[in-house]
């Protein structure tokens, strides 16, 4: 470790052993929504091409919110709400036929969406979030292994926190056969990064 | 032999019919064919390299078909007064269709603002690009409308050779052999 990241560190326990009376008034977790307003937020994918490659593409159109509290991580929860139609993999044919009714069917099921049921931490910021993923109309159970990136005031006036998270997710679960893109197209890993502001 | 006469068709008009018809449905089984294709079909990216190119010279011959056309005169229309207006609207219908097939197919390839290569030659730009969920709204404008060019050329054909059984008229002789 380095000093200035222990001056930094030191620096935060200061200030927060000095708002802890402060705190202690307030209600415990705060709500907060993600900021798209300022796109401080990410939903990004990875899939094998050939296994040769990856193909990198991210839903642009998403919203949600979140409640944390930094004393009672466990009981934080998340829901989000994904506009599967925003599909970009920076090739319009292809996000065409990733939308159609071979893959997403997204005239079909236009929206994805994420609901937490649990979080349970495992040290130094990091946790496993679960909760229920309906992608193409069906629902199952994911866990997303979540790192808290950092959170505080903004220069803005407003308070943040961000978190990222990485998931993987076998396409067959959700009714999406990728059978003739070839075995190494099976899962997708999902690249979170989501910024909230206190509200 | 060149030029249109009251009573039939030149040269570059029978060509350009016969290489459209055939262009049309060639591109229209292509298409179909193509976009049911698997990712490891050897001819997944040939058909739409093949398709694509076709389009484009096809549009090619259609411009210079019209332009043939408008300055030609056409021969007299066959039947009662009600099938010579149904026959015109018909035939306005088809080249109203055609072109909404090529500018949907061209709006699908050049979304993103890529070009269309026509056979490695030489590329068209793009010039519309990134328009809401471009690709698949030009998409479905290309499918439907290519359905209904084909249905209607069927219908197209069809007519003909009423004319040429039933009435017993010249109609689809003097689209195979210019008439003086």
């Amino acid at each position: 470790m380095n000093k200035t990241s222990f001056l930094g560190q030191s620096l935060v326990a200061g200030v927060m052993a000095a708002s802890l009376p402060l705190m202690a008034g307030q209600a415990q977790a705060s709500d907060y929504t993600i900021d798209t307003e300022g796109q401080h937020a990410f939903v990004q994918f990875k899939v094998s091409h050939l296994g040769y490659s990856y193909i990198l593409g991210e839903f642009k159109e998403f919203s949600g919110d979140f409640s944390y509290d930094e004393g009672k991580p466990e009981a934080s929860s998340v829901n989000v709400k994904v506009d599967v139609d925003s599909l970009d993999s920076a090739h319009a044919e292809r996000d065409k036929h990733l939308k159609s009714a071979d893959f997403l069917d997204v005239s079909q099921y236009p929206t994805a969406t994420f609901a937490s049921t649990g979080f349970k931490t495992t040290g130094d910021g990091a946790g496993k979030l679960t909760g229920d993923l309906t992608l193409h109309g069906k629902t199952q159970p994911i866990t997303i292994d979540v790192d808290h990136i950092g959170g505080g005031e903004d220069p803005w006036g407003g308070y943040r926190q961000g978190f990222e998270g990485t998931t993987t997710l076998k396409l067959a679960d959700y009714g999406i056969d990728t059978s003739k893109l070839g075995p190494t197209a099976a899962t997708v890993d999902l690249y979170l990064v989501i910024e909230g502001i206190r509200q | 032999m060149w030029r249109n006469s009251r009573r039939g068709w030149g040269w570059p008009v029978i060509v350009m019919h016969w290489l459209s018809a055939l262009a049309i449905f060639g591109l229209f089984a292509l298409g179909w064919w193509m976009t049911s294709l698997g990712y490891y079909d050897p001819w997944y990216k040939l058909g739409p390299w093949w398709h694509k190119s076709v389009g484009i010279s096809l549009f090619a011959l259609t411009v210079l078909r019209l332009i043939w056309r408008h300055l030609q005169i056409t021969p007299q229309a066959h039947g009662t007064r009600n099938e010579q207006r149904a026959a015109f609207v018909g035939h306005v219908l088809l080249y109203v269709l055609l072109l909404l097939i090529m500018a949907s197919g061209y709006l699908i390839s050049t979304a993103d603002g890529r070009g269309i290569s026509v056979f490695g030659l030489f590329e068209v730009p793009a010039l519309i690009t990134g328009l809401k969920d471009q690709a698949t709204l030009a998409g479905d404008v290309h499918w439907y409308a290519s359905c209904g060019l084909v249905i209607l050329s069927l219908g197209h054909a069809a007519v003909a050779l009423k004319h040429h059984l039933l009435d017993e008229q010249d109609t689809l002789r003097r689209m195979i052999w210019p008439l003086r």
